[in-house]
């Protein structure tokens, strides 16, 4: 399997320095963001991007805000909420917009790694079933 | 606070007095000043009622006695220019005129005598051995040849006896003779012994000398009735009658009715005393303040009772402010403690996870092949695992201020409360057993559905059995969770059998961070936050603790107000 791209996004730059060593070391391929505008901007360069790791409470465009902006232009990317406890309704608000699952913040690695590997599985297999959609689609059209 | 008090009962009772003074001053006044004005009006009408009912009477009497005075005058002075001197000294002819007279009259004329000029009684006819008496000295004779004729004061004269006479000079041949009636002083005296009114009044007649011309009725001392005054004020007086009052010496009140009688010689004089006279109105004031006094007392009391209730009724409504200020102080303190909380909590919560990260990122490196050999490898391992576990600490605290402060997890649902007390009872079981804890649960069945947010309510039966399984662990004991009914309330009861909670502790076991766990065991925040959520419910949580004997939890939650009806 090809290794999965993460998108790191939270206003907390120590945390997502450390955080990105961390999962670059667990064999993830991370780009880093520091603010919900900043995520669009890589993602834009990014498209392939499998999951957006994103920090609900940020200055500025938040968490819920973004990942609207996210859902509308990638789709098929899946977004891991990070959340505050005292923010968990926004957390299950983002839920209901489409994102794969959340996080209490601190949160351990191994929970965080394995949430980041189901959401790429989740996206890999997305990803094949509309590969094998076009594909019958162009049998078709020239069957 | 019994300082607090006694000024409390000293500003109710400044308050009690003020609205009790305000409520007789307002009835009692008016009232007072309407009964007086009434009082003195009717006064003077009766005072002049009165006056004008004895002017009346006196008036009356007086023109009877002038006309009895003139009459008899007239009946004299006709027998004298009837007949001649000469008939007249008949002896018998006399007699015969005078049994005339007493036969028209009855016996008001008493006798007749013919007198010449030297005052020598020529014939004499009466009762009385009075022939050839001389009355050349006396008064009446004296005036009587003064003048055409004459009515004398009352003397005793002759004949020992009051009366007194008329007499009428007429001329024959140049030479006066006199003929002289004795009128009898009983008859006269009749007419003013009849004027009687009441108890008192009474009347009688006076000369200018102020001799009596009749018997009064009562001993009187002429000296003192005020005679000169009226004969003064009768000159003045409207129709001859003038009434005056006037004190005696001992204080009594009089009044004192006169007119001039006999051309101004004779007074009569009606006296009555001023209490008698008046005794009617007496009895109207004396019953007009009697009503007016039980109507004071009556207002007094209605006053005392009215204002005794107001000011409780003020005391009772003080005191609920007081509670009402209290609880909103209360709430306030632990809404301010919690939003303190919750901005803490953030701030906290991010270096706390950067740390946190730090620390698995030093432990990723350790894993390299270089560390792998290091001497010290095993400490930093352990150092790193203390500093995660700390984090992890640090997380549950600020996640419990952030519950603790949080507003929008409170759905309200229809909740079983049985439902939820035996599941939290499966859930504490397995802790239980390893503090050797019994727990029993004691359920009334059929409970009113609450509608309540369950985890809330969760949140708070678990807080109170985790406390109450803390307190027994080392000594193990009995857990008894119950439920029941309770009119507008379900009561669920938390009792252990634990060490108990010191007095001076249990006023303070629901204030934020209070907590007498040992350090890193308890954040203070647990009973503070079952205190905010039952409030909130419209509950109440009370606590009963005896050392060395157990603790009870009591939380009252209400049953909504449709269940009600079906209970």
């Amino acid at each position: 399997m090809m290794k999965p791209l993460v998108l790191l996004v939270d206003d907390e730059v120590p945390f997502v320095e450390t955080m990105t060593k961390r999962l670059r070391k667990r064999d993830l391929n991370v780009n880093t963001a520091f603010s919900g505008k900043e995520a669009l901007e890589v993602l834009s360069k990014n498209q392939n991007t499998d999951v957006v790791i994103l920090d609900v409470k940020m200055p500025g465009m938040d968490g819920i805000e973004t990942l609207g902006e996210i859902k509308k232009s990638y789709p098929l990317s899946e977004v891991v909420m990070l959340t505050g406890h005292g923010t968990i309704e926004s957390a299950i608000e983002g839920m209901k917009r489409g994102a794969f699952d959340y996080l209490l913040k601190p949160c351990e690695i191994d929970q965080l790694m394995l949430k980041v590997e189901e959401a790429t599985q989740k996206k890999r297999t997305h990803e094949e079933k509309i590969r094998e959609a076009k594909v019958k689609e162009a049998m078709s059209m020239h069957g | 606070m019994d300082q607090e008090k006694h000024t409390h009962n000293g500003y109710y009772y400044s308050l009690t007095r003020n609205m009790l003074l305000v409520i007789i001053l307002v009835a009692v006044t008016p009232m007072i000043v309407v009964s007086s004005i009434i009082l003195y009006q009717f006064d003077i009408s009766y005072h002049e009622k009165v006056h004008a009912h004895l002017q009346e009477v006196i008036l009356k009497h007086k023109n009877d006695i002038d006309s009895f005075l003139k009459q008899k005058l007239g009946d004299i002075r006709l027998l004298a220019k009837t007949f001649t001197y000469e008939e007249l000294r008949n002896e018998s002819f006399l007699q015969d005129r005078l049994e005339l007279l007493q036969q028209i009259y009855g016996p008001v004329f008493v006798d007749l005598g013919v007198i010449n000029d030297r005052g020598l009684q020529v014939t004499y006819a009466g009762p009385f051995k009075l022939g050839k008496a001389l009355y050349s000295n006396a008064n009446w004779f004296k005036r009587a040849m003064e003048s055409q004729y004459f009515k004398s004061d009352v003397f005793l004269g002759l004949r020992g006896l009051p009366h007194f006479i008329i007499a009428v000079k007429e001329n024959v041949n140049g030479d006066s003779w006199i003929l002289r009636a004795t009128i009898d002083f009983v008859a006269f005296n009749n007419l003013v012994e009849n004027i009687r009114i009441g108890e008192t009044g009474f009347a009688f007649i006076l000369n200018r000398k102020g001799e009596f011309q009749t018997k009064p009725l009562f001993d009187l001392i002429p000296a003192k009735v005020p005679y000169n005054d009226c004969f003064k004020d009768c000159n003045v007086c409207k129709e001859g009658v003038c009434i005056m009052e006037k004190d005696d010496e001992a204080g009594n009140r009089f009044i004192y009715v006169s007119a001039l009688l006999k051309h101004g010689e004779w007074l009569l004089v009606y006296q009555q005393k001023a209490s008698d006279a008046f005794s009617d109105l007496r009895g109207t004031i004396r019953v007009t303040i009697a009503i007016v006094l039980l109507a004071g007392i009556s207002i007094v009391v209605i006053a005392f009772i009215l204002s005794r209730k107001m000011v409780s009724r003020v005391a009772e409504a003080d005191r609920e402010k007081e509670m009402i200020t209290e609880q909103v102080v209360e709430t306030g303190k632990l809404a301010s403690v919690g939003e303190l909380a919750a901005g803490i909590a953030h701030e906290i919560n991010n270096p706390v996870a950067i740390m946190v990260e730090e620390a698995g990122w030093i432990e990723d490196l350790l894993e390299e092949e270089e560390f792998k050999e290091g001497e010290n490898l095993g400490e930093f391992k352990r150092a790193l695992g203390q500093i995660r576990s700390q984090g992890r600490r640090c997380k549950e605290i600020t996640h419990k201020l952030l519950s603790f402060a949080r507003k929008t997890d409170s759905r309200t649902q229809d909740v079983q409360l049985n439902e939820l007390i035996e599941e939290l009872v499966a859930l504490s079981s397995q802790r239980a057993k390893y503090s050797n804890v019994e727990i029993h649960s004691n359920l009334q069945e059929n409970l009113p559905t609450l509608h309540v947010s369950q985890t809330e309510l969760q949140q708070v039966l678990l807080n109170l059995m985790n406390n109450a399984l803390d307190a027994m662990e080392k000594t193990g004991g009995k857990l008894n969770v119950s439920s029941e009914l309770e009119g507008e309330f379900i009561v669920v009861e938390v009792a252990d059998d634990g060490p108990g909670i010191p007095e001076a502790n249990i006023a303070r076991i629901f204030d934020p961070f209070f907590t007498t766990k040992p350090v890193g065991k308890g954040t203070g925040l647990g009973l503070s936050i079952c205190y905010g959520i039952v409030k909130k419910m419209g509950g109440d949580i009370e606590v009963r603790s005896t050392i060395d004997a157990g603790t009870i939890f009591r939380v009252k939650i209400p049953i909504p107000s449709d269940q009600q009806t079906a209970v």
